[in-house]
């Protein structure tokens, strides 16, 4: 028996252009010997939620610097159960003011990460949060 | 309801589930295979391979829609390198695969190659087995970046179309061993760029070489030429070359008949069943391998191993010599 990749879809909804951020991460979750599918720019949700169902994914992590966050997020989520995947863990990176994260951990994003916070700790935060 | 009768029945949530089960080998996984099996063997599995960046991805895509437009269903396995040291890996061939989302009738799925070397992963078989089965018309299976050597996808597909671009290798590497032996339509995409014209010929006088149309002799110092026989000709498959630049979609039509016509001239000859005799056995073959190891070393304690490498390291048994002890229980 092979042994059990996390298996993690990185995405960028919704209309701003700046995928670095998306990009490190991607390639930190790499190193940390997970199977990251990389969907590029400008997804709609419609397009991430039926990747995630495709690639039968254990996480989803959303990178969103356009301030539409409190839009796209309970979207997505909505899809994903809509498609049976609602135990599929929703983390969300980039520009989210801090009062924003009540109300997106209330809808259901398991994880937050703004400026300054270390991929270390978004890979230690995946690792505990998908069971094994 | 087992989850191979929920993909039969279409549900593509099981679908997806079962991709991953059969992925990671678990006995869940290798059942259903099993299962799956009677309703394999109906799918066109077309191979695309190529170094990397001569447009695999982009090539993909316009081929599925394409396909999308005689109203086959398509299945999409993209396979990209796991890395050595740590097994992770990005899989970015979705990203050229986006005018593809929002269609119920294509199904994409990544995999990472997971430390295999052939171009493929190790599941990638048992990935396509599951698509056949449940209903899907086209298998496309893109390689990773492949060289010169990676050639398990001419063995698992019907129609290997290998990718070039112009400009990146001259003569002597389209006559070298290797990936352009394995074409069935050898495709120069990037057409728009400078250099096709080069391409084209090194690729035309590799195919010639290797399909003789005409073969030439030197007879008294002269070169004659004899048109080859129609023996020769029959039941050959002459492989075609093809310009697209995908991102446009041009040439793109013109690809789908040859991909059509080299199915026609597969089912006419009888070389699919010959094709897919030859992969079972194959499969079959390497399964009895696994297996035999796999009861072998679970006969074998960890003392007795470790005994007999210390005896090799030590030059008291070579290991031929080791095997046959162990196996049969004969020698020093």
């Amino acid at each position: 028996m092979a042994e059990r990749k996390i298996r993690v879809l990185v995405a960028k909804p919704g209309l701003d252009g700046h995928d670095r951020g998306a990009k490190v991460v991607a390639r930190a979750l790499r190193d940390a010997g997970m199977e990251v599918i990389y969907t590029g720019l400008r997804q709609t949700p419609e397009m991430i939620a039926e990747a995630a169902l495709q690639e039968d994914v254990d996480v989803v992590g959303l990178s969103i610097l356009s301030g539409a966050h409190m839009a796209l997020a309970p979207r997505i989520l909505e899809l994903l159960k809509g498609n049976g995947q609602e135990h599929v863990l929703v983390f969300l990176g980039g520009i989210i003011p801090d009062e924003d994260i009540p109300a997106l951990k209330e809808m259901g994003v398991a994880g937050v990460y703004g400026p300054g916070a270390s991929t270390e700790q978004i890979v230690a935060d995946i690792r505990s949060a998908v069971p094994a | 309801m087992t989850l191979a009768d929920a993909v039969l029945a279409g549900d593509r949530l099981s679908l997806a589930r079962l991709l991953t089960r059969v992925e990671n080998e678990t006995p869940e996984g290798l059942a259903a295979l099993d299962e799956l099996f009677p309703h394999t063997g109906r799918a066109h599995l077309i191979g695309i391979t190529g170094a990397p960046g001569t447009g695999k991805s982009s090539l993909v895509n316009q081929i599925a829609i394409h396909f999308r437009k005689l109203d086959k269903k398509v299945a999409i396995v993209a396979v990209d390198p796991s890395s050595p040291f740590t097994g992770g890996a990005v899989l970015g061939d979705r990203v050229r695969m986006r005018d593809l989302s929002g269609d119920k009738g294509v199904f994409i799925r990544s995999m990472a190659s997971r430390g295999s070397l052939g171009g493929l992963a190790t599941a990638t078989a048992g990935v396509v087995q599951v698509f056949d089965a449940a209903g899907f018309e086209i298998v496309l299976i893109e390689t990773v970046g492949a060289g010169q050597s990676e050639v398990d996808i001419a063995r698992l597909a019907h129609t290997t179309l290998v990718v070039e671009a112009p400009g990146l290798g001259d003569e002597i590497q389209a006559i070298k061993a290797g990936i352009l032996e394995i074409a069935d339509i050898l495709v120069i995409n990037k057409a728009d760029r400078p250099g096709v014209e080069s391409t084209e010929r090194a690729l035309k006088t590799m195919l010639e070489l290797a399909h003789p149309v005409q073969k030439i002799f030197q007879h008294h110092g002269t070169y004659m030429a004899v048109q080859a026989s129609a023996e020769e000709m029959a039941g050959m498959w002459m492989p075609i070359i093809q310009r697209t630049v995908a991102t446009e979609g041009k040439g793109l039509p013109e690809l789908l008949g040859s991909i059509q016509s080299h199915g026609e001239y597969l089912r006419q000859s009888g070389n699919w069943q010959k094709r897919e005799r030859a992969r079972l056995e194959a499969e079959f073959d390497a399964l009895v391998q696994n297996e035999l190891v796999a009861r072998f070393r679970a006969g074998l304690t960890e003392k007795r191993l470790d005994e007999t490498v210390d005896s090799i390291q030590k030059r008291q048994l070579s290991p031929r010599e080791a095997v046959n002890l162990l196996l049969n229980g004969v020698g020093k």
